[in-house]
């Protein structure tokens, strides 16, 4: 075992040699590498920090909201439906809920109105998120002006800035009472934004929402599986942006390997053919490539991971929050919690450090098995 | 004495296994660092029912994905397209597209 270890410790002496003697090449080669493992570590980790995220602050979301839709349109929800879907058995409450979306021109941002009935606001108070705070420059005892939909201006005092720790869920929240957000959009009675259903056996969910649905053909009912699950599909491979970067990643992973497997340069076959003359075995030569090939791969996954980490975790990922924030003027920090899955760290691993390391070795053994005469005169 | 390059590599190569893990460990720690802040949160959106994360707020199909209909992405005209870049990468909810 000894003897077998020192062996191998001499083969990735003479190896890593062999990789310095072209070392502006090899420092090239794993430059790139170990980009293409950054590009797709950051996305991993971004992507599993995100769902991790939503799946804990979304747990208790409402279990099923129905919305009405006129002709493909969310539309006001009567509240005379809430009655009717009390009676489906099963359903333990019904309330209706109001929310909206305010375009404020001066800071050219969009808010998110929510009426607040439990927090207890009395009339013309509000409580904003910090987004709005940050992009207004406006704090706790401050006032802030909104247009109602019939052109009239009224002053919120603003009674409390909802803290940033909580801007993944409420940046861009502006809470209002509900007398209050009905004067602002001319909200008729008897209707609402959407109705919230608490149902009483937690298994019981779809069957009350497709129960809903055959009462209510005009009626969207969503559940709280489909909204956890909606946050499976953000920032997924299949998809978008992300799909255009793997691709290209992955195409250029794929041009390495190819450029390796088709062959071996000229002093590469000399080198191998001046081994096998000197006594070197067709399995050494083979153990040689392996640890050469397996010294890049692992230098460049240990590198690209840790910046990923970084760049995700410490570095709060830059450029995905530009891709988020898009046109947007206001947006939360994303101060992801960092979440690893050791799964998707081994899936990286094999899909980046194996392919490699094996096209090194393929052409190399055609080489290792021809006379060394022949191939050192080629 | 001459160090041996296999050495310094798999120095190199234990100094890395070292920084991921510690990179697992200060996962594990913010993790419960943050889970007071998480629980506050996440009691915030239960208390006011909120239903999305505010990832963008370009556009209300990418601030409540979960919520968005058919329509909104493509509102602003006949033969319009999704033009917000956060539409590139937070795609429709499950309820709109079926899963195969």
């Amino acid at each position: 075992m000894t003897h077998f270890l020192e062996k191998q410790r001499n083969i990735l002496d003479f190896a890593l040699s062999s990789l310095l003697r072209r070392w502006g090449r090899n420092l090239a080669l794993t430059a790139v590498y170990s980009g293409i493992v950054f590009f797709l570590g950051s996305v991993m980790f971004f992507t599993n920090a995100l769902k991790h995220e939503a799946s804990l602050l979304l747990a208790s979301t409402p279990e099923i909201i129905v919305q009405k839709i006129v002709a493909g349109r969310h539309d006001l929800i009567p509240l005379d439906y809430a009655e009717k879907i009390r009676k489906i058995r099963g359903v333990a409450e019904v309330q209706g809920r109001l929310w909206g979306y305010y375009y404020d021109p001066i800071s050219r941002a969009n808010y998110t109105l929510i009426s607040a009935p439990g927090a207890g606001l009395p009339e013309q108070n509000i409580i904003i998120g910090e987004g709005i705070s940050r992009v207004l420059n406006v704090q706790k005892g401050r006032t802030i002006r909104l247009r109602s939909v019939a052109g009239r201006f009224a002053n919120f005092k603003v009674k409390g800035v909802l803290s940033p720790e909580s801007a993944l869920v409420s940046t861009d929240l502006m809470l209002i009472g509900e007398d209050d957000f009905k004067k602002l959009f001319n909200i008729p009675p008897g209707v609402a934004t959407d109705l919230l259903v608490s149902v009483r056996n937690k298994k019981e969910i779809s069957t009350v929402a497709a129960k809903i649905a055959e009462i209510f053909p005009d009626a969207r009912p969503i559940t709280r599986d489909e909204v956890l699950r909606t946050y499976d599909a953000v920032f997924d491979w299949r998809g978008g942006l992300v799909l255009v970067i793997l691709t290209g990643a992955l195409l250029a992973f794929v041009i390495f390997a190819w450029e390796k497997a088709t062959g071996l340069s000229a002093e590469e076959k000399r080198e191998i053919g001046i081994l096998k003359g000197i006594g070197w075995d067709t399995a050494d030569v083979l153990q040689l490539k392996f640890w050469e090939g397996l010294a890049i791969s692992l230098t460049s996954f240990l590198l690209g991971v840790i910046l990923a980490y970084a760049y995700v975790f410490l570095a709060d990922a830059p450029l995905f929050a530009t891709v988020f924030k898009g046109w947007s003027v206001l947006y939360p920090a994303f101060h992801l919690t960092p979440f690893i899955s050791f799964y998707q760290v081994v899936i990286l691993f094999f899909f980046t450090v194996m392919p490699y390391t094996v096209a090194t070795i393929v052409p190399v053994w055609k080489a290792a098995t021809t006379d060394p005469d022949q191939v050192m005169r080629n | 004495m001459q160090i041996r390059k296999s050495s310094i590599f798999l120095l190199f190569l234990g100094v890395g296994l070292i920084v991921l893990s510690l990179a697992g460990l200060q996962a594990a720690y913010q993790t419960g660092a943050n889970h007071r802040s998480l629980a506050d949160s996440a009691e915030f959106a239960r208390i006011f029912q909120v239903t999305d994360l505010c990832l963008s707020t370009e556009a209300r199909y990418t601030r409540h994905p979960s919520q968005a209909d058919w329509h909104s992405p493509f509102q602003s005209h006949p033969l319009a397209l999704d033009h917000f870049p956060s539409g590139s990468v937070i795609p429709p909810p499950r309820t709109i597209i079926p899963e195969k």
